[in-house]
């Protein structure tokens, strides 16, 4: 990105940005406190991961390509399953909107940087070797964790030395999201330029406001419920152990009190993103800004009472069943809330579909259908039947790669013309939206029936009635993959090249002066090394610098 | 020469291409190709690409897939309702057909209006449900009682109270099904309608009676799921928990374990055999006496012809799966044959592995097992492949181990 891989190639009024001799070379990614600079490794590293993540995902499709056991056997399906579900969630996804996070909310909310420059390089860098255990539990006797991203106990009693790296792993990387989130929470408190109320905060801002929060509150809950792990593995304890007296059940209720708000901060940052698109290529204000931010919070509170939806074959008594069944169905409305208010803000605007609009419409599209097999999913006497089966896996994957992942893609066409300076090809953007979105859905659609005529999830070989189904899958996920490497080498790779058109400062607004709104717009494209070292003085809306 | 000889390598490497392209190419059509195997549906398991819920056998499962199909209609609604404005505006409201933007950005009157509407859908969702739960829920009343034990890697039945009481059985998924998915699947020819779901031992159960099953297991979390019955509880060592059916069918119901139990987990069915009243009570009858003869008494000792060939049934049933019939292992997976533990004189050595499991459970705990299958078991091994050993273990070295 040539903005950030060039601090010394800017001219005019910010000429002086290397005043205090900016570190050059390795040195500058290694000691970066520049929000960009850490935006972009945050980036990379999520993308890389998420390449990586996907070739455990082929591998697993193309073991289940067809019935019986062809190219792994039963204790590495088990293994891919697990690393492609931690690597995905704590490797690519959360790290990409903490990416997003740290290039975003200091241009957008005029601030100079980050609050704490050091404490996020910190947050960074930390992620590093945690990645690296994760990725090379694979090597260790015994190899990967085979218990499912979820590491139920007391599954996990049995594993080799992987599980301690990896709980070791997943230590580090809630130590990095929490303070990467005091980080946010701080900058978006404290650093607002004056006139910017909370109130006329951009939606990105307020998303990860609330993720924030979410994630300080449940990140040590995690660690609590592994760490308790480690302690009945290796010192005795038996908090989930049967044999002496604990309960596994127990650990189920920690780990998802974690995981549902886990959920939530992997897809309220998609929120964000997509809330500033779909105002910017409708040419129309963003319909119902109050009621986004309060159904964001609403959605952030409830998450916290839903957890045990995960568990409905768990063997809880009925009341218990009855209120995780209503608190589920209850976050249907301030969900609902939010898709209607996009679609109201498409509502008599006037819209054009370059890239991004087109990720953020298939996001709506996409999600909403993720949203609604949710609401299936949540009615505990459907879940018995579809509990644990590819029915759950089609649903997840539709909220998290329709959802999250294409409200990145969005993000990303949307946002780097800001950060490399150059416009991506519109025509290559097309490709790869189109390609994802048939192959994402020729995947994960036919995983509805195989789960609704029963195909246990985690299987590694299947009875021969599933076997279509799960080879239009198998395909389909190839043709998915091939299109994220297409974006890379044909999308990413050019941008950070710096091949392409030159950007505008603000390329998202037509002739007649309308369409995407906010200080980020307000600096030149690439964003120079270093903005708003002074607080800008901003007009009434808040989305212009007056001077 | 040179020339000739280049000739002749150009021409050999050109062979070898050719014949790699072609070795290549047959073993991918194979592979494309086998996706199209003869295969019917499995009547009470799943059916050729079925796209739906399992035809309802019980009560339940009739609510569940009601419900389903009640949910389906909502959300189908909400679906079109939703995308019908949005592609609408998409069409007539973009810039390339002139529209102009309007400017309105909130209206009260219409934001209270879909919260509201969507909070009595969602009430009206949650009515029925929650009949269906209370109804799932009540296991109270049963003629029959058994307990589901979920095991590594198969599933013990034990009729606790009603016809049958005292019967047990282990259920575990034939061996040649599990040699089938390690080959790369059936073949041509092999009978593949029940792969992965065929049993040596079904539980039985009669018609039209209540059947509370308790689950519970040894090792690990497992589900008893069975979708035609509308049966899916985790079984949770440590725990007990149940969960009922009353099948309206005779018939056979598969299903599987649904929760992930380690790397047999995909070979841990369930088949549910439902009898009518009389053929119950006649499988009761049989299956206790056949019962109380193989009892057997731990104390007789056996000669090593005997034991063995009672060990090489015990082993094809729940070791070949790992350690193979050849007794090499594979991986992970310790060889047996050749192994200084199977071949030690010290006996205790391996019946403590047997009883206890070893490496953190990937060998899990056999004890499930009877003294005398055990024995037996071990002295086959001990007497098997290159484990020439001679020496024979006796079912009451399993009773004093046990102790």
């Amino acid at each position: 990105m040539s903005a950030v891989l060039n601090p010394h190639g800017h001219s005019g009024d910010h000429a002086h940005d290397d005043h205090h001799g900016a570190p050059v070379g390795w040195r500058r990614w290694v000691y970066a406190t520049n929000h960009k600079d850490i935006g972009t490794l945050y980036l990379l590293f999520a993308f890389f991961n998420l390449m990586f993540g996907g070739v455990l995902a082929l591998a697993i499709r193309a073991e289940l390509f067809q019935p019986g056991l062809q190219l792994v056997n039963p204790e590495l399906f088990n293994q891919l399953t697990t690393m492609h579900g931690l690597i995905m969630v704590f490797g690519a996804i959360m790290p990409a909107f903490v990416g997003f996070a740290n290039w975003m909310i200091p241009l957008q909310i005029g601030a100079a940087d980050m609050a704490f420059a050091r404490l996020n390089n910190f947050s960074f860098w930390l992620m590093i070797p945690a990645a690296l255990l994760l990725a090379t539990s694979f090597f260790l006797p015994g190899g990967a964790p085979a218990t499912g991203w979820t590491l139920y106990a007391p599954l996990t009693l049995q594993m080799g030395p992987s599980m301690d790296t990896s709980i070791f792993a997943l230590h580090l990387l809630g130590a990095s999201s929490i303070m990467g989130s005091i980080n946010i929470i701080v900058t978006i408190l404290n650093m607002r330029a004056p006139g910017m109320t909370l109130m006329k905060m951009p939606m990105f801002c307020w998303t990860w406001l609330i993720t924030a929060y979410l994630l300080i509150a449940v990140m040590p809950v995690l660690a609590g419920a592994i760490t308790m792990t480690l302690t009945d593995r290796h010192f005795g304890t038996s908090f989930f152990n049967p044999a002496g007296g604990g309960d596994p059940v127990m650990y189920q209720h920690i780990f998802w009190f974690f995981g549902h708000p886990e959920v939530y901060i992997m897809i309220l940052p998609a929120f964000g993103i997509i809330s500033q698109i779909i105002p910017a290529f409708s040419r129309k204000r963003l319909f119902g800004y109050a009621s986004m931010v309060y159904a964001t919070g609403s959605i952030a509170i409830l998450s916290f009472v839903v957890w045990a939806h995960h568990m409905f074959t768990s063997g809880m008594p009925v009341t218990g069943q009855l209120f995780f069944m209503y608190s589920t169905m209850l976050i249907a409305v301030p969900t609902g809330v939010k898709i209607f208010n996009w679609i109201a803000t498409m509502w008599k605007g006037s819209m054009t579909f370059e890239t991004p609009m087109l990720f953020a419409v298939g996001f709506i599209f996409v999600f909403t259908m993720g949203g609604l097999t949710g609401m299936i999913l949540s009615v505990a006497p459907i879940d018995i039947q579809l509990h644990d089966t590819y029915y759950v896996v089609a649903h997840f994957h539709y909220v998290l790669v329709a959802g999250s992942l294409y409200a990145m893609f969005a993000g990303y066409y949307y946002w780097s013309p800001k950060w490399t300076g150059v416009m991506y090809s519109e025509t290559r953007g097309k490709i790869h939206f189109w390609w994802s979105l048939i192959s994402f859905n020729v995947t994960f659609f036919p995983m509805h029936f195989l789960g609704l005529a029963g195909m246990p999830r985690r299987y590694a070989d299947y009875p021969m009635q599933f076997a279509d189904f799960n080879a239009i899958a198998s395909v389909g996920a190839f043709f998915f993959g091939f299109a994220q490497l297409y974006f890379f080498l044909f999308v990413v790779l050019p941008a950070m090249q710096g091949k392409g058109e030159p950007a505008k400062a603000n390329p998202w607004v037509d002739e007649g002066g309308k369409g995407a709104e906010g200080l980020e717009w307000e600096v030149p494209s690439p964003a120079p090394f270093h903005t708003y070292e002074t607080p800008p003085r901003l007009d009434a809306t808040a989305t212009r610098v007056i001077g | 020469m040179i020339t000739i000889n280049v000739r002749k390598t150009i021409k050999n490497s050109a062979q070898r291409c050719v014949q790699r392209a072609v070795a290549a190419s047959a073993f991918l059509a194979a592979w494309v190709s086998t996706a199209a195997y003869a295969v019917n549906d499995l009547p009470g398991g799943p059916g050729v690409r079925q796209y739906n819920l399992h035809p309802a056998v019980t009560k339940v499962a009739e609510d569940q897939a009601w419900l389903h199909w009640f949910m389906l209609a909502i959300c189908l609604a909400i679906f079109l309702a939703v995308f019908g404005v949005m592609f609408y505006s998409i069409l007539k409201h973009r810039k390339s057909v002139g529209h102009k933007a309007a400017n309105f950005h909130e209206s009260a009157l219409v934001e209270i209006a879909w919260t509201v509407v969507p909070f009595l859908i969602v009430i009206a969702m949650a009515l029925p449900a929650t009949k269906a739960v209370v109804s799932e829920k009540d296991t109270t009343n049963s003629d029959l009682t058994i307990k589901a034990t979920g095991m590594q890697w198969k599933w013990g039945y034990d009729y606790i109270k009603g016809e049958g009481e005292g019967i047990a059985v282990l259920s575990t998924l034939e061996n040649s099904q599990r040699v089938m998915s390690n080959s790369g699947g059936p073949k041509a020819g092999d009978s593949t309608d029940d792969y992965l779901l065929k049993v040596d031992h079904p539980l039985v159960v009669p018609v039209n009676k209540k059947i509370r099953i308790i689950t519970t297991a040894n090792d690990v979390i497992h589900a008893f799921m069975v979708p035609s019955l509308g049966v899916n509880q985790d079984a949770i060592p440590g725990f007990v928990r149940d969960t009922w059916f009353k099948a309206e069918k005779v018939g056979d119901f598969y299903g599987q374990c649904s929760k992930l139990c380690g790397k047999e987990h995909s070979y841990m069915p369930i088949h549910v055999k439902v009898l009518s009243a009389r053929d119950y009570s006649a499988w009761v009858s049989g299956k206790s006496k056949e019962m109380s003869a193989k009892a057997d008494d731990p104390s007789k000792v056996w000669t090593l012809v005997d034991l063995k060939a009672r060990g090489e049934k015990v082993y094809a049933a729940n070791c070949a799966a790992c350690h193979q019939t050849t007794g090499k292992g594979g991986g992970a997976i310790k060889a047996l044959d050749g192994s200084a533990v199977v071949t030690d004189a010290d006996h205790a050595k391996q019946i403590t592995i047997l009883l206890n499991g070893a490496n953190n459970g990937a060998m899990p705990s056999w004890k499930a097992l009877s003294d005398t299958d055990l024995a037996a078991v071990i002295s086959y091994t001990k007497n098997n492949w290159s484990n020439q050993t001679g020496q024979i273990v006796q079912p009451a070295e399993l009773q004093a181990a046990r102790k």
